[in-house]
């Protein structure tokens, strides 16, 4: 073991216990549906979190509110042990510094279900245009960058595609190569492989898994029962709008206690 | 025809493209920024977009024509108690990228939202703002959407300028005519008719390159 990597591996002991995001009571009503009905959730350093449940018990919106695409209603949200939201019935009860707020949403990185690739920029500028523009980073590094990253998930000889001309498993892993270009701390999946072909979904799995040995804070929602089963640290069963039940993924997939765990666990597999 | 008489058609002709050319540039610089006010978060910037495309689509151009050349200088001397020549030229670029804008608005506000929610989303989420994300990536997408409707804005723009003639412009329509009524032929509107098409095919041909060259990214 080289010393760069033997110093990873401290630095990892050493913050293993650190808090990457921390979600108290956080509530989301759009109108007057109550979609999050107050949510804890604390997610550690290097941690794998899957995240199941059946369609419309509020994954989507839970991953949403953490990186702002949408705003709690109630409670509050910490990354990296920092307030970054603190909310009352739809309104902000702590001022919190804007930059700051910005600073540490760029730690936070997302893969869509839908890829969401810029289909009017080439695989290459998919990847370099946000370290550029959003970190002012100088093209020459962010090319680099970006040819690492895009190696990194095995693409790096699509570069100068468009996106449409790449398969759907393709268009994914150039997807996590553009968010983790920006080189976020956590990162999140929403069902990342649900729009692929069955015969695709591997390759992005594959990817995912290599991501989580580099140690990379981890929440993923997917109805991949085996990835869950192998890489996640922790399962959680979500079911309208509440976490139901949390465990190791060997209590929470092999032995669920609750019966709306194991209702649903039958069901998809 | 005589030497005179073509230089006639040639020179309305030129003042027929250089309103179309002038109104349609400026008309759809404005038109981006009436466009992002008819989409901001602001109700007051909304407001004012919505005001505009509402007033300059709703009444008739030739009415707008003569409020800028007629009622614009009647104001002005209440005001000011000085006279403004309001100079034919002046008045057509005014009013007709006024009068484009507003309808080159929609059109761009259609594209806009005809863009895919999550191309935003994914923006946001690597960081960018709003207008970053408005500039690089859901506006230029939009570029290859925008070439058919606003060809088509602009093949009625073309057209439209014959309306001048009512200002005493001699645009390629009164340049015909009067050639038509002083000589007593009916060829000159032929060949008027010719040179419009000319133009329009032109246009068309045109924007239909352009769509294609701007499309590459959608071609598997
Ligand atoms: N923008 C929205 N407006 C109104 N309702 C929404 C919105 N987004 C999600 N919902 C509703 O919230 C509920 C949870 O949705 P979602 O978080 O997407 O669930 P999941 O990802 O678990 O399938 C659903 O009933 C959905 O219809
Ligand atoms: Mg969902």
């Amino acid at each position: 073991m080289n010393e760069d990597k033997l110093k990873e591996v401290q630095n990892g002991l050493e913050d293993s216990e650190k808090s990457m995001v921390r979600v108290e009571e956080l509530r989301k009503q759009f109108g007057n549906l109550e979609v999050l009905k107050g949510i804890d959730l604390d997610v550690k350093k290097g941690e794998v979190v899957c995240i199941i449940g059946p369609s419309g018990s509020g994954k989507s919106t839970l991953l949403r509110c953490l990186n702002r695409l949408e705003r709690l209603t109630s409670g509050k949200i910490y990354v990296e042990n920092e307030l970054t939201e603190d909310r009352v019935n739809g309104r902000t009860v702590s001022k919190i510094d804007s930059d700051k707020i910005s600073r540490l949403n760029l730690d936070i990185g997302m893969v869509f279900q839908n890829f969401n690739l810029f289909p009017h920029l080439t695989v290459l500028e998919n990847v370099m245009i946000a370290p550029q523009i959003v970190k002012k980073i100088n093209k020459d590094d962010a090319y680099n960058t970006a040819i690492q990253v895009l190696e990194r998930v095995g693409l790096a000889d699509k570069k100068d595609e468009y996106p449409i001309r790449l398969s759907g498993g393709q268009q994914q892993r150039v997807a996590i190569a553009r968010a983790i270009a920006m080189d976020p701390k956590i990162m999140l999946f929403d069902e990342p492989t649900s729009a692929l072909d069955p015969e695709l979904v591997g390759e992005v799995l594959e990817t995912m898994k290599e991501l989580a040995e580099t140690g990379m804070t981890m929440i993923v929602v997917t109805h991949e029962i085996g990835f869950a089963r192998e890489v996640a640290d922790r399962v959680i069963f979500m079911d309208e709008g509440v976490i139901c039940e949390e465990g190791g993924p060997q209590e929470v997939i092999l032995n669920p206690k609750k019966e709306r765990t194991q209702a649903f666990l039958n069901k998809i597999l | 025809m005589t030497q005179q008489q073509i230089q006639a058609i040639f020179d309305g002709t030129v003042i027929t493209i250089e309103i179309t050319a002038v109104s349609v540039v400026l008309g759809f610089i404005l038109a981006m920024f009436v466009a992002l006010g008819r989409l901001s978060k602001n109700r007051i910037i909304r407001g004012i977009s919505w005001f505009y495309i509402w007033f300059f689509r709703g009444t008739p151009l030739l009415l707008q024509l003569f409020m800028v050349f007629y009622a614009v200088p009647i104001i002005y001397l209440d005001y000011t108690g000085q006279t403004l020549n309001m100079d034919p030229m002046v008045t057509s670029y005014i009013t007709y990228t006024l009068n484009t804008t507003a309808y080159m608005a929609e059109i761009i506000r259609a594209a806009i939202e005809s863009i895919p929610e999550g191309q935003m989303e994914a923006a946001k989420a690597l960081g960018m703002t709003y207008g970053q994300a408005m500039r690089r990536i859901i506006i230029p997408q939009t570029y290859r959407r925008l070439v058919a409707p606003i060809g088509n804005e602009l093949i009625i723009l073309l057209k439209d300028t014959s309306l001048v003639s009512s200002i005493a412009l001699s645009d390629l329509l009164r340049t015909t005519r009067t050639l038509a009524n002083s000589s007593g032929s009916w060829l000159y509107y032929v060949y008027a008719a010719a040179i419009y098409l000319f133009m329009t095919t032109l246009l068309q041909l045109g924007t239909d390159q352009l769509e294609k060259r701007l499309g590459v990214y959608e071609r598997r």
